[in-house]
């Protein structure tokens, strides 16, 4: 059988690192022809959910490539990028997806060499890796209902919310002036992805079908408390009801638009 | 006789300084012709890996200015050329220029490098400072601007191989010199500056015999990624990677036995940023920086200095100027001789770095004959320094960048702007005349109409067809979704294919363009233009890069770099469909200024405006214009200055000039708007006052800090520098017989860790003053480094002379002041080792300039960001220093940060050159990649407003719903990416575009 040739598409932004893979060209530096490229003006650009929906596509790996820090033509978004995409691996990570999949390097406009170099390393990391489950004609189920629901969290207010005020409240000052450690936000951020990533799986579960916390539990291999507190949490967001009461069992079912983004 | 002006500037030296006036003149009106001598632009900064204070890479934010010049319609390049003659006066120039042979057509080269490839000859490569070897046939570096070859006719053999190798026939053996006649109003220097040659220091520091002595710009070299060793830092004797280096300061400066006794002004800075990054390079690199005094003087040097120090542990070594190297013939390795805490001391490095120092352009006396400026006796342009940094002795002809002194971009950038200003407004009248405004047919409406998409698909000559089956390509192309067209083309970018391109449009009724070739950060906008004659709107048009991202790196995989082109191609294709027509929207300029600030800068600024034709506003906070000038009495520079003279004839110029409304005793206290159309609401003099303008430009100035050491407002003896300077200028006499000056009060200390940049020389000024009053005076100057960078080092060796005495103090080794038994003055002596007590009868302190206490208010009524030390911070601190990143709100003088007199003169002009690229339109366009808010989604959280560094999108308070200033947003995207109700999309970069083209990439006939 010929060797895994891996499918990977990378993000570039206009400035750097799309100019670094220019001067690779420009430079003759060879590499193998995995990655497709996308060219954005600036890896701020980068949404969390873009990278989720390429995974769930079936996409071997994605690189994310932005301006060395400070360098960044729009003063600093790819310092919001760096944010969202350690999110983002943390999602991709939780969806039972190996996050190494997800890679974010700064290149420079005249890294040429550099991007080259990465370009010859992404591939074979991905190729030890292993074709992504959500590959070929048959994607492996539960881990595209997962990624669905890490794409959902990636779409919800919260998430979205609390990653894009991470680099004002870690470093230059919350709305009282005081920074949070990094360790202290990345626990609350861990929470938080946690939390919202199994809502989104829940959630998921019970569109158009209704089912009680035990069914729910062993499903998505949670406690049952840990489900219902999610149960409650979810029913005052509105966003699921009691459909029926089965004995002595509630069932619940997903009162969520489908969201199409 | 037609008696107009010529609305034309003449820019020579296509460096970054020659660059930015070229840019600023073209964008406000006027015809430039730049003039470079070599084949490219792009000048020194071409050449470097980082820059300092933020070491941003030089290219990365270098090339989009390149490529702008490069394209601009109103920027003429003359490279590889030179001026013969000038004749004429100012306004009406007339200038003849030889261009030299290239022996390559500009019109054909398409840059794509094959014939340099296949050319057998090699010769060193100046570019990398010998290090690296390039061809007889050869651009300077990858990025060149123009992107055109040239034959190097010293070493080329004449093979042929190129000529016969190059598929657009570019080739020219016989091209001859051309001589061009040009008519200019004006005339602008940039020539730059020459490395000192480091030959003549072979016999101290063996350069040229020692393989492992090299200069600074040679580090900078093996620094960047396209330098010769990728980044690292390699010993040149054996290639071993480095692993303790020396530096080695003032190789070629203050030094009189050499003739140059001026202070280079850049190599500290340039030495601590190679330092620190050849560590970031070569991990656990060791680096030891020896240096008489280490000049940090610029904005957030010191801060620089102080992370080299502490977090990198880079050494200092003080108190040396290093005679003489010598080399272990065994190692290769260096042996350097420095005295440290009084001893003599001797260690081994492994590479030695000469911090080599800024001379004189070489052709600088034939340019100054050929124009008739002089120069200063160090071949440097002469200029009135102090009131008109700008203008060199001929009127008409102004300089910029280091052919005025040595200097660091962000200056040279000012300078250049300022020029740009300068040279603007002596030819305002013509302004408009001579440039071209382009013509396009209406655009065809195509939103109602399916895609019919056209595909080009390029050869480059061999490029991309000697790798990538094009002819499959095309194929491929034909039967995509909505492709109507494909065909392809052995040049896409020549000129007979554009037409062809246009021809096609007409025959096929194509609304959509691709063409797959080479990258769209350097062709885009030239098939931008093509699709938009013939009736296209631009952002219809696609690009596929098949050549630099796919023919050039696969170039051993044929088969798979086909596959990929096609994979790209059906991308472009996917992305094209849902590209829409995105309008530029006009918006109004009101050709208005408003200044907040009425010192030298304000009041420079106004007076250069309304040169330029445009009505001004002066927010003056006290009751009469002038600020901190009014307490300067005299200057160090050319011939004596009356400044209170200056000042009067200022303000009375002021006054008189119709186009000019001082409001004093004025502040502003709100500001609503955005570029073109700003609103203001002044208190002057107690009632609400409201100005339309069209820009801003903050001038709030500095303060004197009032100390709260050494005695001062406790001890009547105890005075700052400029109270001192007042009191002389009031008595006219020296009543005192010693005196003491200390340096750095509240400057460089932990509260506030900045350079005030002016003190060390006004220290100079004030001592030889008294010298000159009363010659018996002793004079004492305490201070931690002496920072009279540029020419005003003459006036150090000068006060030295006469008898000022320096002592070196540190953070450790504070002086300690009493006047229990009247004045003492104690302080440890370095050199004798012990304290010593001095008596003086005066104790002057140079204090710290502060930034005004009204930045912080204003900064929050522009919604500007202020620098960690209050002083307001620029959208750049290289390459824009005068202006936000909010557009239409500029800075100058002391607002920017500490600086001298004729600096915030330059960077006032500079201010108003980047202001009238704005108020020189009527109306600014919007461009379509901009980003937009669906009201119905958005819940006015604020995200948006927080991530965006332009305040580009504010949520309006009343509706709770983000509005976008379409005319401020850049299309970065951030916003839309961050927005938490997804209620942002970004034009072009939608989401669906971005989506569908990685689905496209994975997967066929998913489009």
């Amino acid at each position: 059988m010929a060797e895994f040739e891996p499918k990977l598409v990378g993000f570039l932004c206009n400035w750097c690192s799309y100019a670094g893979a220019d001067l690779a060209g420009v430079s003759r530096f060879q590499y193998p022809p995995n990655i497709r490229i996308i060219r954005v003006m600036c890896s701020g650009r980068i949404d969390p959910y873009i990278v989720l929906e390429a995974f769930a596509q079936g996409i071997d790996g994605v690189f994310i490539g932005g301006c060395h820090p400070g360098d960044c033509h729009y003063l600093e978004g790819n310092y919001q990028a760096q944010r969202k995409i350690k999110m983002t691996r943390q999602l991709v990570k939780r969806a039972g997806l190996e996050p190494e999949r997800l890679r974010m390097e700064w290149v420079a406009a005249s890294e040429g060499e550099r991007f080259a170099i990465l370009m010859r390393e992404f591939p074979k990391q991905i190729q030890e890796l292993g074709p992504s489950p959500l590959s070929g004609e048959k994607p492996d189920e539960k881990l595209l209902a997962n990624i669905n629901a890490a794409k959902l969290a990636a779409l919800d207010f919260r998430l979205r919310a609390i990653v894009a005020k991470e680099r004002k409240i870690v470093e230059q000052g919350n709305v009282y002036g005081e920074t949070k450690p990094q360790e202290e936000w990345d626990e609350f951020m861990e929470d938080a992805i946690e939390a919202e990533f199994e809502r989104k799986r829940l959630l998921a579960m019970i569109t158009g079908k209704s089912m009680s916390v035990k069914e729910l539990a062993s499903e998505v291999n949670l406690p049952t408390d840990r489900v219902l507190d999610h149960i409650v949490f979810l029913r005052k967001r509105n966003q699921l009801a009691l459909d029926s009461i089965d004995g002595f069992t509630p069932k619940y079912i997903s009162i969520v638009p489908e969201v199409k983004p | 006789m037609n008696d107009d002006k010529v609305g034309a500037v003449l820019v020579i030296g296509g460096g970054i300084a020659g660059m930015q006036s070229s840019l600023d003149l073209a964008d406000s009106g006027f015809k430039v012709y730049l003039l470079e001598k070599s084949p490219t632009i792009g000048g020194a900064m071409s050449q470097l890996d980082k820059t300092f204070p933020t070491n941003d890479c030089a290219m990365c934010i270098m090339a989009p200015k390149l490529v702008e010049t490069g394209r601009h319609q109103n920027i003429k390049l003359i490279t590889n050329a030179d001026l013969d003659q000038v004749e004429g006066e100012a306004g009406y120039f007339k200038v003849t220029i030889s261009k030299h042979s290239r022996r390559v057509d500009e019109t054909k080269c398409t840059g794509c490098g094959i014939c340099t490839q296949r050319c057998p000859v090699e010769v060193p490569d100046d570019y990398n400072r010998g290090f690296k070897l390039r061809k007889a046939i050869y651009v300077k570096y990858p990025q060149a601007v123009p992107s055109v070859y040239a034959i190097d006719k010293d070493i080329c053999i004449g093979c042929g191989v190129c000529s016969e190798v190059c598929g657009a026939g570019a080739v020219t053996y016989d091209q001859t010199e051309e001589k061009t006649q040009l008519d200019v109003g004006s005339i602008i220097i940039t020539p730059g500056f020459e490395e000192f040659d480091l030959t003549k220091k072979r016999k101290e520091y063996g350069y040229g015999k020692y393989l492992n002595v090299v200069s600074s710009l040679e580090l900078e070299r093996m620094l960047s990624a396209t330098g010769p060793y990728g980044g690292m830092v390699l010993r040149p004797s054996d290639g071993k990677v480095s692993k303790k280096m020396a530096f080695i300061q003032c190789v070629g400066s203050r030094d009189r036995s050499i003739g140059n006794p001026y202070c280079s002004s850049v190599c500290c800075m340039f030495a601590i940023k190679e330092a620190v990054i050849a560590q970031e390079h070569n991990p656990g690199q060791e680096a030891t920086i020896f240096f008489m005094d280490i000049r940090a003087f610029g904005k957030e040097f010191d801060d620089y200095y102080i992370r080299a120090e502490k977090e990198h542990g880079i050494r200092f070594v003080k108190n040396n100027r290093i005679s003489s190297i010598a080399e272990n013939p065994k190692t290769n390795n260096l042996i350097i001789t420095y005295i440290s805490d009084g001893e003599l001391v001797t260690e081994e490095f492994d590479l030695v770095t000469l911090a080599v120092g800024m001379t004189a352009p070489k052709d600088a006396k034939t340019l100054s004959e050929k124009l008739g400026v002089d120069l200063n006796e160090y071949n440097f342009c002469s200029t009135d320094i102090l009131f008109s940094p700008l203008e060199t002795s001929h009127p008409g002809i102004f300089v910029g960048g280091a052919f005025g002194a040595p200097k660091d971009i962000p200056d040279s950038v000012s300078e250049a702007s300022g020029a740009a200003a300068k040279a603007s407004s002596i030819i305002a009248s013509e302004r408009g005349k001579l440039v071209t405004v382009k013509e396009y047919p209406s655009e065809r409406e195509v939103s109602d109409k399916e895609p019919r998409i056209g595909v080009f698909v390029c050869h480059c000559g061999i490029n991309i067809g000697g790798v990538v089956d094009v002819p499959n390509v095309v194929e491929y192309a034909k039967v995509l979704p909505n492709v109507a067209y494909a065909e392809n083309n052995l040049y896409t970018c020549s000129q007979d294919t554009q037409q062809k391109i246009k021809e096609k449009i007409e025959e096929h009724g194509l609304n959509r363009v691709i063409v797959a070739s080479c990258t769209p950060r350097t062709h885009q906008p030239l098939f931008q233009n093509t699709v938009a004659e013939a009736g296209l709107n631009p952002y219809l048009f696609e690009m596929a890069n098949i050549r630099d991202q796919c023919s050039w790196v696969h170039m051993r995989e044929p088969e798979k770099a086909t596959e990929k082109a096609r994979d790209l191609v059906r991308m472009a294709v996917t992305k094209a469909r849902l590209n829409s027509p995105l309008p530029k929207v006009p918006i109004e300029v009101k050709p208005s200024a408003l200044i907040v600030g009425g010192g030298i800068s304000g009041m420079t600024a106004a007076l250069e405006l309304s040169k330029q034709g445009y009505e001004t506003f002066i927010v003056e906070r006290e009751d009469e214009l002038g600020g901190l000038m009014k307490r300067i009495h005299y200057e160090l520079m050319g011939e004596e200055k009356d400044i209170q003279k200056k000042l009067k004839e200022m303000v009375k110029n002021i006054d008189s000039d119709e186009k000019i409304h001082t409001f004093t005793n004025s502040t502003v206290k709100d500001v609503s708007g955005y570029v073109g159309n700003f609103k203001t609401v002044i208190d002057h003099n107690g009632e609400d006052k409201e100005i339309d303008h069209g820009i801003v430009i903050v001038t709030t100035g500095g303060q004197e800090y009032k100390p709260s050491e050494y005695l001062y407002n406790k001890n009547e003896n105890v005075l700052t520098q400029l109270e001192f300077e007042e009191k002389l200028a009031k008595e006219g006499k020296v009543d005192a017989n010693t005196i003491v000056m200390i340096q750095c009060v509240g400057s460089r200390t932990e509260e506030r860790p900045y350079c005030s940049r002016v003190c060390c020389t006004e220290a100079m000024k004030n001592s030889l003053k008294i010298k000159e009053m009363k010659p018996d005076a002793n004079v004492y100057m305490i201070y931690k480094d002496i920072r009279t960078y540029g020419f005003s080092e003459i006036f150090y060796e000068e006060a030295a002379r006469n008898g000022i005495k320096f002592i070196r103090y540190d953070d450790e080794s504070k002086p300690k002041v009493s006047d229990k038994k009247g004045l003492e003055v104690k302080i440890m002596e370095p050199f004798l080792g012990e304290e010593i007590l001095i008596k003086p009868d005066l104790l002057i302190l140079s204090a710290a300039t502060i930034p005004h206490p009204d930045n912080t208010d204003l900064a929050q009524m522009l919604k500007v960001p202020l620098s960690k030390h209050r002083f307001f911070l620029e959208a750049h601190m290289k390459l824009r220093p005068v202006e936000f990143a909010t557009e239409g709100i500029f800075l100058c003088g002391l607002a920017h940060s500490p600086k001298f007199f004729e600096e915030c003169i330059a960077q006032a002009s500079a201010a108003v050159s980047r202001a009238a690229t704005i108020l020189s339109k009527d109306k600014i366009f919007v461009e379509g990649t901009v980003s937009s808010v669906n009201e119905e989604k958005c819940t006015g959280c604020g995200t948006c407003e927080m991530v965006c560094p332009y305040g580009a999108i504010r949520v309006d308070m009343e509706e709770l719903k983000a509005k976008v200033a379409e005319v401020l947003c850049k299309g970065c995207g951030t916003c839309g990416a961050a927005c938490p109700e997804k209620a942002i999309e970004i034009a072009h970069f939608t989401d669906m575009q971005l989506l569908s083209q990685a689905i496209a990439a994975l997967k066929e006939g998913s489009t």
